[in-house]
């Protein structure tokens, strides 16, 4: 390591402070602190403050819009068939890479016998993977998804189709609620190790601008909204798949 | 990378007798713009959000030292690495020597344009290292060993015909007789040719659109999911970023997102946002055993107290070139350095010289476009005319410039000289021009007319009819 790069950090940070003229007890630090505490939320599009249900509706539009496709059932106990139907429907085989999340895993998938269900990360050759999420984010139609032992980050980006279960009451409104969400549930732990925000299918534009689905990431996103009772029941749109 | 920025005026007259360069770019004058305008529309919040962009940065800027130390700690108490980098030669180095640790040969990439600022594939390749360009843009140019034309878009001078030449003459592993003639089957091809190497690769490095000194985080936004498998597959992964990247909070983040893929794209949101803090952790199934972040300074401290550090606002969304007409006209490459357009024309001066890039400010009409556009409401006109400023004080402008100016500054500063002179040329080319309307030719305007009419004026200066307007009104 040459004398230059070790010296980086102060050399760096002097620089700064000379091109600020910071000033020792100028308050600066406080103001620092302060603003760190208060995460003080900027302009939330008013579309994104609406009643539960309502929110629901908007995730479903917002990500169908962005190219996902989205299926809606009254109960767990029905994702298996609902997955089924979504496989066969698409002529994909019915072999599921699937989280090793409880959730999941309890799932009555003797309902779909034809299914072959197993669990673990992905090496690149599974077709079909299955996660739960979360979080929604309605503004945007935008799956939060965070890794740890119940979700394997490489089942979001390996297989060509990734069909991921949401509740509909972990459906929020703006972006900063997600956060919220995600702060409450980590009780003062740190982050994980990633969060990913995944609005619609894998995608570019790098060819005259043409927009193709299927970069490098998932051709198919699929998402299933489970109306765990209360906020979304009775919601509009309901059930309609692809 | 090397500039060519000194060789503009040249670059610029090459890339406009370029048939095929006109023709990928006639895309982005449509493309771009109106899908910025109608998402911007679609969101009443849009200009609201703009100001806050503005002064989140403008606030963590004015704090940066002080942001920056925080994020150091969260990021180290999440298990992460940091590397202080004042220079691009400090980062080059600093990311080989991780490289060669690990026993690297093979490196992926996910999109990073301080990854061309510091040049650091060929220094990788240089030392015995592959680097793999995974955003399908920049492995399109990196098949063709060119630099990035444009900041999101870096292909978008080539048309598909170009780019299926190129993958005929380089991937030989496939059938001759293979049809490749629609967008669809290059993207197809290029996806199965780059999952392998994604799977292989013994380091991933990635850019970052954020730091969080909040929770000690970097962010990517992409659209391919390239720069997720970069990040995700190898046991190291490497964030290079600048130091300006840093914001407080993930609320501010949140807030910044919203303009930058509008400002961009035109999507309402891009597909993937990563948020990566630190290395896998104990219970996690996959992700790298090793995190660092290489910080990059090269000058912006620097920038930071002078006029100049507006520009360190920038989110490079590349809304300023894609609503640019030079940049319509001449395409990227010619601005001969990292980064074209407006934003390139404030910057390039600031990081390599202004002696060697104190023409790409000269190349602008400031119709204001790119300040309209701008999400972090930079005002690149101003700057850009800081930047003339201080070339025509070092003396480094032309001599047919300084003539020029010299030339008319002499009249400008004696209004009475100026005034008569003016009306006497506007009466006299009134006269000349008035069966037309417009001169085909004129004398010293050559640069002018070659390319279009001039039109004529109709006999009276501005200042006469001001004048006789003002007298009007008083009377």
């Amino acid at each position: 390591m040459s004398a230059n790069r070790e010296n980086g950090r102060e050399a760096i940070l002097g620089a700064l402070r000379r091109s600020l003229k910071r000033a020792p007890g100028d308050g600066a630090a406080a103001q620092v602190e302060a603003r760190l505490a208060a995460k003080g939320r900027g302009p939330v599009p008013a579309r994104a403050q609406l009643s539960p249900a309502a929110q629901v509706d908007l995730f479903q539009a917002m990500a169908e819009e962005l190219s996902s496709s989205v299926s809606r059932v009254a109960r767990l106990d029905q994702v298996p068939g609902a997955i089924a139907a979504y496989l066969s429907r698409h002529n994909l085989p019915p072999r599921l890479r699937m989280a090793p999340n409880p959730m999941l895993e309890t799932l009555p998938w003797d309902k779909a016998p034809l299914l072959n269900v197993s669990s673990g990360r992905s090496d690149g050759t599974d077709e079909v993977s299955l996660t739960g999420a979360f979080a929604g984010v309605a503004e945007t139609g935008t799956l939060m998804l965070h890794s740890g032992a119940t979700h394997p980050t490489t089942l979001n980006f390996l297989p060509d189709t990734h069909i991921v279960v949401l509740k509909a009451s972990d459906i929020v409104g703006p972006y900063e609620d997600a956060w919220d969400r995600v702060r409450a549930a980590r009780q003062g732990a740190d982050m994980p190790r990633t969060v990913n925000f995944v609005t619609g299918p894998s995608r570019t534009a790098d060819i005259e601008q043409t927009i193709q689905l299927g970069a490098h990431g998932p051709r198919r996103l699929h998402i299933v909204i489970v109306e765990d009772g209360a906020p979304a029941a009775g919601a509009s749109g309901q059930g309609n798949a692809p | 990378m090397q500039s060519s920025a000194r060789s503009f005026t040249e670059n610029a007259r090459v890339a406009m007798a370029d048939p095929q360069l006109k023709r990928a770019l006639s895309k982005v004058k449509v493309g771009f713009i109106d899908k910025r305008a109608t998402a911007a529309e679609r969101l009443p919040e849009f200009e609201a959000l703009r100001d806050t962009a503005r002064d989140i940065k403008n606030h963590t800027l004015e704090h940066l030292d002080l942001y920056l130390e925080r994020y150091e700690e969260t990021l180290r108490a999440a298990g992460g690495h940091l590397h202080w980098c004042a220079t691009a030669e400090d980062a080059r180095a600093a990311v080989l020597e991780i490289c060669r640790r690990a026993g690297a040969k093979t490196v992926t990439k996910g999109k990073s344009m301080i990854s061309e600022e510091i040049a650091l594939n060929d220094y990788l390749e240089k030392n015995g290292i592959t680097p793999v360009e995974t955003d399908l843009g920049e492995y399109i140019i990196q098949l063709r060993h060119e630099p990035p034309s444009h900041i999101i878009a870096p292909a978008v001078h080539l048309t598909k015909e170009t780019i299926e030449a190129d993958f005929r003459k380089i991937h030989t592993q496939f059938a001759e007789g293979r049809s490749l003639s629609e967008p669809r089957d290059l993207v197809d091809e290029a996806r199965q040719v780059l999952r392998e190497r994604f799977l292989k690769a013994d380091v991933g490095i990635t850019g970052a659109n954020f730091l969080i000194a909040e929770t000690g985080s970097s962010v990517i936004v992409t659209n391919e999911g390239n720069g997720d498998l970069t990040q995700t597959l190898p046991r190291i992964h490497i964030v290079v970023a600048s130091l300006e990247k840093v914001v407080p909070t993930l609320e501010d983040m949140s807030a910044i997102l919203r303009v930058l893929a509008r400002s961009a794209t035109g999507q309402e949101f891009s597909t993937y946002t990563t948020i990566s803090t630190g290395p896998r952790r104990a219970e996690d199934l996959d992700g790298p055993d090793e995190y660092h972040v290489v910080l990059l300074d090269n000058g912006r401290s620097e920038m930071l107290g002078s006029e100049f550090r507006e520009v360190l606002r920038c989110i490079r969304c590349g809304a300023c070139m894609n609503h640019c007409p030079v940049y319509h006209a001449i395409g990227g490459h010619a601005y001969g350095w990292v980064y074209p357009g407006p934003i390139g024309s404030v910057l390039t001066p600031a990081l390599i010289g202004v002696e060697e890039a104190g023409n790409l400010p000269n190349a602008s009409t400031f119709c204001g476009r790119c300040e309209s556009v701008c999400p972090m409401r930079i005002p690149l006109p101003k700057l850009m005319r800081h930047w003339r400023t201080r070339e025509f004080e070092r003396h480094l402008s032309p001599k047919a410039v300084r003539f020029g100016l010299a030339f008319w500054a002499f009249f400008a500063t004696r209004p009475a000289l100026y005034h008569w002179v003016t009306g006497l040329q506007a009466r006299i080319m009134g006269a000349l021009g008035r069966r037309k309307g417009r001169f085909a030719s004129l004398p010293l305007a050559g640069g002018w007319t070659r390319h279009r009419d001039f039109p004529a004026p109709e006999g009276r200066t501005f200042q006469d009819l001001w004048a006789e307007r003002q007298k009007a009104r008083g009377g």
